[in-house]
């Protein structure tokens, strides 16, 4: 059964992280205002999986670009552990819709560049890299640059590199939309592991609804921009669930289908909208 | 939607990789056929134009204009097996090179430091561009009276052209390199050298090159400039030797000088290019894709 809530309620896997409080933000363009997100409040536990769902322009992006103290709200304010986000949050690690790999640098060179800021040594470095491209798979490519790869196999960099610095919370921004099915999953898999075994806090964009449903502890739903919650949807499932068997789980199929029905109203009215 | 949904499974990013190094196979052997027809056709032009020189030359214009490649071609002989000419390449090679490097370096130092400190360019940049306005050469007289005419003049003046052309162009890749690059280096905690060294300098190092490449010429011009008003060693000095010699085949051979100069600068400055930009060559060999 899919629970609706109030906006900005607690929840049970931990004390709060991060919390948004009436967050507004817009944009000034030369020749009018874009209202991105409007009125949002949401709080995220330590520990916590939530996955922010809505039409592309609805200013999902624009919150994770908040709570990474990238972009200063227009209106209200973003609080990690219990202090306002002002400058770099050095807190999260983001991974950007684009990927924003280094394009001077190879796939190892990517992975390597927040262990080289550490201060790791070179022999504790390339361990951990060669770790991480196992991880996602990227064996044979460990020296082809970004302009080589595909689309996916950068998503895959970046991961890894997220990864690499292992950051309390992850931001992560449709990080496997350009991954064939198969790889989806086990990525999928992999991000559920990490998650629990290290008790990451996560924030992660799609607009996948059965991604959505399968990875996470809630699901926040958005109206088309200017974006506001629309819903928060408990998941049902167990925190230990089985990927592999989900598509046969009624809970998981009833929960999709309930969040289609949520948002479809608001994909019609965005319909032909770029993200 | 997912895309399992919609029942549709893209190609493995494997099969991918490979049918992209397939077709860059192919472009290659492309590549390589073209570039063999170009040069036998560039051959053949360059080689009629000799031959027709040297049938024009005392038939129809006297030698004392236009000389003819065979007397060009001895004269050079001549230097060379006296020597002469590399003494004289030399000379104008160690100014130019010196230039470029002086010029280059503080250009490099400068245009990065204003490119991050936008305060400090907004303060300096009327001052900045009135010097740029200002024809360099202009300047030749005022260093031979501070420096004298020895090649340290000759060295001061390059560099000083070849300032202002590294400076604005490493300034203006210092102004574009990718702010969200810069914010996720800065989230993932690294300090100011630590984004200027893995963001800023390798993205605005294209930019740099292309100041470098425009500078190559004008480095010569500077060394040769600075010859041509005060020296008696160089190849300026050279030129202006034979002009007074009224040795028309030596001016022509000067010219050859300079130019075999200029293409080993080009070549090294190419060559550095390549080695320092990996990444480049291997997105110029890339098939534009949509
Ligand atoms: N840096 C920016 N400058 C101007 N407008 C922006 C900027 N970032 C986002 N926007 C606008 O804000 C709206 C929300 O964008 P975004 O957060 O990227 O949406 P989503 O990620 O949900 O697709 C869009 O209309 C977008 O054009
Ligand atoms: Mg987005």
């Amino acid at each position: 059964m899919v629970s609706l809530q109030p906006a900005g309620s607690a929840h049970d896997t931990g004390h709060e992280l991060i919390r948004f409080e009436n967050v507004s933000k817009s944009f000034e363009l030369s020749d009018r205002t874009v209202r991105a997100v409007e009125n949002v409040n949401l709080s995220v536990a330590k520990g916590e999986f939530v996955v922010l769902v809505g039409p592309s322009g609805c200013g999902k992006s624009t919150l994770l670009n908040m709570a990474a103290g990238l972009f200063h709200p227009t209106n209200g304010e973003v609080y990690y552990a219990g202090k306002r986000v002002d400058g770099y949050n050095l807190k999260t690690g983001y991974m950007t819709q684009n990927d924003h790999l280094l394009p001077w640098r190879d796939v190892v060179g990517n992975i390597s560049t927040p262990l080289e800021i550490r201060g790791l040594a070179k022999g504790a470095r390339e361990a951990r890299v060669e770790q991480l491209i196992d991880l996602v798979g990227l064996q044979g490519f460990e020296r082809s640059y970004p302009s080589q790869l595909s689309g996916g196999m950068r998503k895959r960099t970046a991961l890894a590199r997220l990864l690499a610095y292992d950051p309390e919370t992850l931001l992560l921004d449709e990080p496997f939309a350009a991954l064939d099915a198969q790889l989806r999953l086990n990525m999928q898999i992999e991000l559920l592991r990490i998650s629990r075994s290290l008790n990451k806090t996560i924030l992660f964009v799609t607009h996948d609804l059965d991604e959505a449903v399968a990875l996470s502890d809630r699901s926040v739903v958005f109206s088309p921009r200017p974006g506001h919650i629309r819903h928060i949807a408990d998941t049902p499932l167990p925190r230990d669930r089985n990927l592999t068997a989900l598509r046969h789980d009624p809970l998981y199929t009833k929960m999709t289908a309930e969040l289609w029905d949520l948002i479809m109203p608001t994909l019609n009215e965005t319909r032909g909208e770029a993200s | 939607m997912s895309n399992a949904d919609i029942g549709y499974v893209p190609a493995s990013d494997e099969m991918v990789a490979q049918d992209r190094k397939r077709r860059m196979d192919k472009a290659r052997r492309a590549r390589i056929r073209e570039r063999i027809k170009l040069n036998v056709i560039r051959v053949l032009m360059v080689g009629g134009f000799f031959a027709l020189w040297e049938i024009v030359s005392g038939r129809l214009i006297a030698p004392f204009f236009i000389s003819a490649p065979s007397a060009i071609f001895r004269r050079l002989g001549g230097w060379i097996w006296s020597g002469d000419i590399f003494y004289h390449m030399g000379i104008t090679a160690t100014e130019a090179c010196a230039g470029l490097l002086l010029g280059s370096i503080f250009g490099i130092v400068v245009g990065t430091i204003l490119g991050r400190r936008p305060f400090l360019a907004k303060l300096l940049d009327p001052i900045i561009t009135t010097f740029y306005s200002l024809p360099k050469v202009a300047l030749a007289p005022l260093f031979i009276l501070w420096i004298g005419i020895g090649i340290d003049m000759k060295i001061t003046f390059t560099a000083t052209i070849v300032f202002f052309l590294v400076f604005l162009n490493t300034y203006t890749g210092v102004r574009n390199v990718s702010r969200e690059l810069i914010s996720i280096l800065y989230l993932m905690g690294a300090n100011e050298m630590q984004v200027l060294r893995r963001v800023v300098l390798p993205s605005a190092i294209t930019w740099v090159f292309a100041g470098l490449r425009i500078s190559v010429p004008y480095s010569l011009i500077g060394a040769i400039v600075g010859e041509l008003m005060a020296s008696n060693k160089g190849l300026g000095a050279l030129l202006v030797r034979a002009q007074g010699e009224f040795d028309t085949a030596g001016v022509f051979a000067a010219l050859v000088a300079i130019m075999a100069l200029a293409v080993v600068f080009n070549t090294a400055v190419r060559v550095l290019e390549r080695r320092l930009m990996p990444w480049k060559s291997l997105e110029q060999g890339h098939e534009s894709a949509v």
